[in-house]
């Protein structure tokens, strides 16, 4: 029996209820349960309980190769493959002092930026079904299908694309890609204008987030909250602008913040993001360099098909690639990338093995729902719906 | 602040507290005396020029059962006002516990219950330190170079 339901039967005259919210519960956003202890309507006590997507993401990886690892990350946060993808593949990189030709970081930023906008509009159409705004669901996600063809074709996979790989990536586009991104880029305006009139001024929707869920700029960090949820705090934070990575020094774009701290203001600030992360698209598009996809690393990088097949090195290299990987030097790194949802870091430890020794993600969903309870307690039931939603968690990332 | 920088003044402040340092790949890690961590940490998060107010991440490493000592458990601090970032180690064997930083940051509880679970390390003063991915009434913690990749069960 659980803790809190011993407590409260301690005292049976109390007036104190336990209702169990999840692991099936449609606003939960997977299978996240939490223990509520309501006092009439108002939550008195929550307590998240986790776990139920472990997958042992970590101690698998313990056991793969380095590019085999990508795999399993593309699993971890579900909304954000290419996110996840990028961390890892950038810490491999660190140790392995890789330089990466600017097509590649190009192509990498373009790909992981509509991922964050995939995530986003699924986030909104989620938020906004939660809420009650059902038609929401339905706009959001024909803008997200636009996003998953595009992934399609440069990948082979929607959700789980893989595309990326320590040194490069695995393909180049495929011919007319960038016109259809930046196609995309001209159609995503009117789409948004469109969430705006469904959920902005809608007053249904603000009733149930203006004020809702508070969290002060202090709490906020000390809560270690990252990404979207902390900028609506009014901490200007964002790791692609305070430690750029992968050439986003190179671009023009705008860290959306908000003071007033709610559910509302993340919704905006999301909602702005959304608009930021299109105008790196587009840069990203107009001002693609050509050249190579692949680091000059032989020992580290598959060769092309091509020289596979005409040059005895390159042939040598990619079966010793293929059949033992290769070896990374001692040592250690913390990697944190701007993920959908806050701080996406990758920590890595190497023995000088082909695999890594330890590795461990810091993932922003896990610790952004730590903070769940400081922002339910005291309101309304109905509003820890509200909540979870802003705080936009995957269990698939929080459970690893 | 850079890592030379940060690598000075601390060496002044803590001295004989710091195990041993070590820059890789532009990344300064200090290896501290367990009971010198928590006094460090409200240090850190506090002095000026320095305010490591956001603890980044949290994590432990195990260097298998011979080892000794055989566990590592790695804070990774992160200053928002200044972007700057520090590692900190301390070492412990089986059985020993390190000080709790979730009083230093609240942010470090469930990172602390999470090496709780997975690595079975203790920490001293922490105020709900339960297991939080795994069953309550699981056997074993999974990321100890130990513990069979497919669990016990089969």
């Amino acid at each position: 029996m659980s803790q809190v339901l011993i407590e409260v039967r301690k005292k049976p005259l109390d007036s104190r209820m336990v209702l169990n919210m999840g692991p099936q519960h449609p606003s939960t956003h997977g299978v996240l349960r939490i223990e509520l202890t309501l006092d009439g309507e108002r939550v008195v006590k929550a307590v998240p309980d986790l776990g139920y997507l472990h997958t042992g993401m970590e101690k698998l990886a313990e056991h793969k190769r380095y590019n085999h690892v990508i795999t399993i990350l593309d699993r971890m946060d579900y909304l954000n493959s290419m996110g996840n993808d990028l961390g890892f593949v950038l810490a491999v990189e660190k140790m392995l002092e890789l330089e990466i030709p600017p097509r590649a970081q190009y192509i990498r930023v373009m790909l992981t930026e509509l991922q964050r906008i995939a995530s986003h509009v699924v986030w909104i159409g989620t938020h906004g079904l939660d809420l009650g705004a059902m038609s929401m669901f339905f706009y959001s996600f024909r803008e997200r299908e636009a996003i998953m063809q595009l992934f399609e074709a440069v990948s082979g996979g929607r959700m789980t694309p893989s595309y990326f790989r320590v040194g490069g990536l695995s393909l180049d586009l495929p011919d007319g890609f960038l016109r259809r991104v930046l196609d995309y880029c001209d159609a995503l305006p009117g789409a948004l204008a469109e969430f705006d009139t469904l959920l902005t001024g809608n007053p249904i929707f603000r009733m149930r987030t203006e004020g809702i869920g508070h969290l002060s700029a202090r709490e906020a960090i000390d809560w270690g909250i990252s990404g979207p949820t902390l900028r609506a705090s009014g901490v200007a934070y964002d790791v692609r602008r305070a430690n750029p990575y992968s050439s986003y020094d190179e671009f023009d774009f705008e860290i959306p913040t908000r003071s007033e701290g709610d559910v509302y203001a993340r919704y905006l600030v999301r909602r702005d993001e959304m608009k930021e992360s299109m105008k790196i698209v587009r840069q990203a598009a107009e001002n693609m360099p050509s050249g190579p996809i692949k680091a000059h690393a032989p020992r580290f990088v598959l060769p092309d098909r091509q020289l596979m097949k005409t040059q005895m090195d390159a042939l040598i290299y990619h079966f010793l690639i293929t059949c033992e990987g290769f070896p990374v030097p001692k040592g250690e790194v913390y990697f944190p990338i701007e993920g959908s949802k806050g701080e996406l870091g990758v920590y890595l430890v190497s023995d000088g093995g082909n695999k890594p020794y330890r590795m461990h993600v810091r993932g922003p969903s896990f610790i952004n729902l730590q903070a769940l309870p400081a922002m339910v307690v005291g309101g309304l039931l109905a509003d820890v719906v509200a909540v979870i939603g802003s705080i936009d968690i995957v269990l698939g990332e929080v459970d690893r | 602040m850079n890592t030379d920088a940060q690598l000075r003044l601390l060496q002044e402040r803590f001295k004989t507290d710091i195990l041993e340092h070590k820059v890789q790949w532009g990344e300064l890690t200090l290896t501290l005396a367990r009971n010198s961590l928590v006094p460090a940490c409200v240090y850190l998060r506090d002095a000026s020029g320095l305010e490591f107010n956001f603890l980044s991440d949290l994590t432990a490493v195990d260097w298998g059962p011979e080892a000794e000592p055989r566990f590592e458990v790695v804070y990774a601090l992160y200053s928002i006002k200044h972007h700057h970032r520090l590692r900190l180690k301390v070492t412990l064997d089986e059985g020993e516990r390190a000080g709790t930083v979730s009083t230093v940051w609240k942010t470090a509880n469930w990172h602390e219950r999470e090496v709780f679970d997975m690595f079975g390390i203790r920490f001293e003063g922490h105020p709900d330190l339960r297991r939080i991915l795994m069953a309550d009434d699981y056997e074993g913690h999974p990321l100890r170079k130990d513990f069979p990749l497919r669990g016990y069960s089969r």
